[in-house]
């Protein structure tokens, strides 16, 4: 059998249309052959109707779908070299595990013995040797969740698709499992579209994120992009925790803006904002506690501290409101009502668009 | 083109050029003599006779197959399919066109068959036969295939050929049947149009009248029948559900026997019942001679009227009920239940949060399935009627009867017709648009909760007067053939059966018992219809449970109207629709098959459907994208799931077909006569012993056959842990005896 490899996926103006609800609205994204790339959103987004989408278990209603290049757009799902994990598993409860993995090559008419063989080596791959025999229902969960990624892989397909894959399992085993499915596609280079809700989860496997919100595409970029430089509240929200404070720019030059947060100022990469109101989305874990007291620094008191083990979690009452502030290392904790001043750590500060 | 596209043409060329295009008289697969003149004459092909210029309006349709078979090399799919829609919508519109303009000599649509080169009243056809129905089944396909080379249904070619299929079969054996008799509806005796005459009927006191509240005469037959269904769909469905709930639910003993007891009256001729009722409760039944010599009441005819036929129903039918929702009950996930407990529910709590909820489903289907059972029952209303008359039988007497008014007839249809979609109406209101999915992909674990002890008892005190009558009755069916007359003369005696049975082994074998020749055409037809009859119904309610294409409500609605039509009405549309060209096959074997397979397959559509709303739709979407098609899906994954649902279907189908009376009584010929239609005439003669002897003959016989069914296609492998011994269930028990 030849393989085709991993391929590109490429979204062109898709929409999504339920009668009058729209589910995905004028998408456009491309994933690259052999890059694992998540679809991330609250629920009710759209990303589980692009991933059918690509799948081809749902029928765009508008724009064109590419994968490897080829217009696919109106293609069946039996026809796209595209395989999903599904939430639910979707394991067949009347076939034994062997028969469950050798389910595509199967209908695909490959002959028993071929059909076994290709089940066999993946199900070794997913650890589940010895397991042929029994029912999907005679194992646990995680087990299923792996018969159902060696049947997903067994047609070695062009594009893998996972449909929120770990929410059935406990958070031992996710954290486990999804370092499994990264390490599976990275050695067997596949092209793989990830649905989740869990935002660690996006950051801990995947090469790019795009974030939906609303039926479309909030932002697009990679793990380290989308933490650092969240382009608007939402994203920076939604992604890690995020202080978002009104702030007003003073002036721009040189990409370099001059920003007033409360009484401080502070010299912020400008992200083509001009001079007016703004917002700053600032990372817990940058806002830093400072003994040096000058206009770079917000004054504030301590209103809570509680002790994490590897980190002290603190709310300071500001000029511009409580903020969140993260200490890591083994500080000495703090008295409430304590006077601090904050400063603002190279990265994880960001300006931001107004809402 | 598609390999599969080509085949189809190649059937299409077939039944054009090869196969005689019409049915033929004495037309047979052993001898050859009707065959003389081929390819020209009565037996000729399409492509003869249409060059010939005997029957040059078949010419276009041959046209339109060189038009497709043009195609053949070709590759661009979105092209191919436009002109292999236009050529199947074409060739299908001519078809059509000329069987209904050109058929018996004065008869069919003059101008039209002018216009197709018929030249005018004088040219006339015979019925259409196997060479036309290749053909009309070739060009339908071809349209198929072109909507799906162009996109629809996915471009799934097995999607839109099934759709297409079955809108076709649908649309000729029930719809076109139905409008025959509507039409009649609204013309008078002379055949002129008249509206008012159909008002007049369609609202007259001997249908709607209140008699019985107002005054002391007899209520409306409408009323009748609507009391009678409701009463009939309520007991049948609480029977039915208790009896699956013990079945499953409880350590009850003797459970082998009570699914013997309950499948037994499915497999017995309705008015067989209405029969032993007679004998035991009829004026010199049994028990009420019992009643008189021992405690002195006075014998009464109670058993004629609307407890008789309630009675008589509620036997035949509760089995039915019992069948759905014993698949519902064992579809309902254990888990689920076990959640419920965990949260803290007890037995009751759980019962009518969870399990009830989930019955619902169910428990509308079989309601519903006892209503329309009823309003069509034809035999026992006829048996145990006396004064209560209902919709169907005076359906039957107007057309049989002296009046012979076919109008009247309609009308009746009309006004049952609106009670049956009524129920359906408010049955999917009641469902509204809830989930019920069960069987998830992730494999079931947990046992069943035991029923609540409550529940236990109030479903055992129904169940024993029920099973202790039925098996009452089945002594008086089984006895009865042995005696020479039941309620007189106890004699034991052989001679019924003899008279039916008699094998003659001096001449070799030979089968001279009266019963024979009824007997074997009915085991012919049925086990040809059984078959036929599942498919169909669970292809159908695959494709409206798991397919979006436009229309669907409409094939759902085509499929329910099916189920509302009752059996006389159906055998009386028949006899009008099929008695004259283009199809011409009454008196044939092949009427009473169609007959069986349209009558039966709503059941096997509502199985399906319930049963296919409890597995996952997952699983068919992770089929799909192993790069599956509809058909390996529906093959290996949904069909394999859905075994309890295709049991039901076969079963059903088949007991229906054997016991089948109000149908088939207009149909049968000399040739194909029919069990049910030869013990009616001994009833009528007044043989009651050999009709008795007959139909414990036949429920012998059916029970067999349901075993040889139920071993065939095994039990539905869930992947359940079976309970533990101490936890009430003992390893489940082989569904049906």
């Amino acid at each position: 059998m030849a393989k085709a490899g991993p391929a590109s996926v490429e979204f062109r103006n898709v929409s999504m249309r339920y009668g009058s609800v729209t589910a995905v609205d004028n998408v456009n994204f491309t994933i690259e052959a052999g890059k694992l790339v998540t679809l991330l959103g609250p629920s009710g987004c759209g990303k589980t109707t692009t991933l059918r989408m690509i799948a081809g278990l749902e029928i765009a209603s508008e724009g064109q779908i590419l994968i490897g290049g080829k217009d696919v757009t109106k293609l069946s799902a039996a026809d796209r070299d595209v395989s999903m994990v599904f939430q639910s598993y979707a394991l067949f409860p009347h076939m034994s595990v062997l028969e469950n993995a050798a389910y595509g090559p199967t209908v695909k008419g490959l002959g028993k013995e071929v059909a076994r063989e290709m089940a066999m080596a993946k199900l070794a791959l997913v650890g589940l040797k010895g397991f042929e025999n029994r029912y999907p229902s005679e194992l646990s969960g995680g087990q299923q969740q792996r018969v159902a990624v060696a049947r997903a892989l067994v047609l070695e397909p062009q594009v893998l698709l996972f449909d929120e894959p770990l929410s059935n399992l406990d958070a031992k085993l996710r954290r486990r499992v999804r370092e499994e499915i990264r390490e599976l596609q990275q050695n067997l280079n596949l092209t793989v579209a990830y649905v989740t809700h869990d935002q660690e989860e996006a950051l801990a496997v995947s090469d790019r994120i795009i974030v939906m919100s609303n039926s479309r595409i909030a932002q697009e970029g990679s793990p380290r992009d989308l933490y650092e430089r969240p382009a608007n509240a939402f994203v920076a929200d939604f992604i890690g925790d995020a202080n978002l404070i009104d702030v007003t720019i003073k002036s721009v030059a040189d990409g370099q803006a001059s920003v007033a947060i409360g009484p401080a100022t502070v010299p912020l990469p400008s992200r083509e904002l001009q001079p007016g109101p703004a917002k700053v989305a600032i990372r817990p874990e940058s806002l830093l506690l400072s003994k040096v007291q000058d206009a770079s620094v917000l004054p504030g008191t301590i209103r809570k501290c509680a002790y994490l083990g590897n980190h002290l979690d603190i709310v300071v009452d500001t000029p511009v409101g409580d903020l969140f502030v993260i200490q890591h290392g083994h500080p000495e904790m703090l008295e409430q009502g304590a006077p601090v001043w904050l400063s603002f750590a190279k990265s994880g500060v960001t300006l931001i668009p107004p809402a | 083109m598609r390999p599969v596209t080509r085949f189809v043409l190649l059937l299409g060329w077939l039944g054009y050029a090869i196969i005689p295009w019409y049915l033929p008289d004495g037309m047979s697969l052993t001898e050859f003599g009707w065959l003389a003149g081929y390819p020209f004459g009565k037996a000729g092909s399409a492509l003869a006779l249409a060059l010939s210029g005997t029957a040059p309006w078949l010419l276009p349709i041959g046209a339109l197959l060189v038009l497709a078979t043009l195609q053949l090399g070709r590759s661009n799919a979105a092209s191919v399919g436009r002109i292999l829609i236009g050529a199947g919508l074409a060739g299908l519109a001519l078809f059509f066109a000329q069987g209904f303009a050109i058929t018996l000599k004065g008869q069919g649509l003059p101008t039209l068959a002018a216009l197709l080169g018929g030249g005018g009243a004088d040219t006339a056809q015979g019925g259409m036969g196997f060479g036309a129905f290749l053909t009309v089944l070739s060009l339908l396909l071809l349209l198929c295939h072109g909507l799906a080379y162009r996109g629809i249904c996915r471009g799934d070619i097995f999607t839109t050929s099934s759709i297409g299929i079955i809108v076709l079969l649908i649309g000729l054996f029930i719809f076109y049947p139905v409008i025959t008799i509507l039409r009649s509806a609204l013309v008078d005796q002379a055949g002129a149009f008249a509206p008012a005459a159909f008002f007049e009927r369609l609202f007259s006191a001997s249908i709607w009248g209140l008699g019985c509240v107002t005054a002391n005469t007899n209520c409306g037959v409408a009323w009748n029948t609507l009391i009678l269904a409701v009463l009939t769909g309520v007991t049948t469905t609480l029977l039915g559900l208790a009896c699956a709930l013990l079945i499953l639910r409880t350590g009850m003993p003797g459970k082998r026997v009570m699914r013997l007891l309950t499948v037994l009256p499915i497999i017995t001729p309705p008015f067989v019942i209405g029969l032993a009722l007679i004998l035991l409760f009829g004026r010199s039944g049994l028990f009420s001679n019992l009643l008189y010599e021992w405690f002195a009441i006075p014998r009464s005819r109670w058993i004629y009227g609307l407890p008789g036929i309630l009675l008589a129903q509620v036997l035949a039918f509760a089995p039915i009920a019992f069948l759905v929702l014993i698949g519902v009950v064992q579809g309902i996930s254990p888990s689920l239940e076990e959640a419920s407990q965990t949260l803290g529910a007890k037995r009751w709590a759980t019962f009518s949060t969870v399990t009830w909820p989930l019955l619902k489903p169910g428990i509308a289907n079989a309601f519903l399935l006892g209503f329309v059972e009823s309003m069509a029952d034809f035999g026992n209303p006829l048996v145990l009627g006396g004064n209560f008359e209902v919709l169907s039988t005076k359906i039957f007497f107007a057309v049989v009867g002296a009046a012979h008014n076919q109008g009247q007839a309609a009308v009746l249809a009309f006004v049952l017709l609106a009670f049956t979609l009524g129920a359906f109406w408010i049955q999917r209101r009641w469902l509204g648009g809830k989930s019920y999915t069960t069987v998830t992909g992730k494999g079931d674990s947990g046992l069943p909760t035991p029923l609540p002890r409550r529940v236990t008892w109030l479903a055992g005190l129904v169940i024993v007067p029920w099973v202790s009558l039925t098996a009452v009755i089945y002594l008086v069916i089984l006895v009865g053939g042995f005696v020479k007359t039941m309620g007189r003369d106890y004699t034991p005696t052989l001679e019924h059966y003899k008279t039916g049975f008699s094998i003659d082994f001096s001449r070799g074998l030979y089968f001279d018992g009266s019963a024979w020749n009824s007997f074997f055409t009915t085991i012919k037809l049925a086990a040809i219809s059984a078959p036929l009859t599942a498919i169909i119904g669970l292809l159908t309610a695959y494709l409206l449970t798991r397919q979006r294409f436009s229309g669907r409500h409409l094939l759902e609605f085509a499929t329910m109207l099916s189920f509302a039509i009752p059996g006389t009405v159906l055998g009386v549309s028949y006899i009008l629709a099929f008695n004259v060209p283009p199809i011409e096959i009454t008196g044939t074997g092949l009427i009473l098959v169609i007959t069986f397979v349209f009558r039966n397959m709503p059941v096997g559509v509502r199985s399906g459907i319930a049963g296919l709303s409890q597995i996952d739709k997952s699983l068919d979407e992770a089929s799909t994208t192993l790069r599956a098609r509809s058909f390996t899906t529906l093959w290996r994954v949904v069909l394999p799931l859905l075994r309890p649902a295709l049991v039901a279907a076969l079963i059903y189908s088949f007991v229906r077909s054997m016991t089948a009376v109000s149908a088939v009584i207009f149909l049968v010929s000399a040739e194909y006569n029919l069990s049910t239609a030869y013990i009616v005439g001994r009833v009528e003669a007044g043989e009651f012993g050999l009709a008795i002897a007959y139909s414990s003959v036949l429920i012998v016989f059916m029970a067999a056959g349901i075993g040889l069914i139920q071993l065939g296609v095994g039990e539905r492998k869930l992947g359940r842990r079976v309970a533990a011994p101490v936890a009430a269930t003992p390893a489940p028990a082989p569904a049906i005896g």
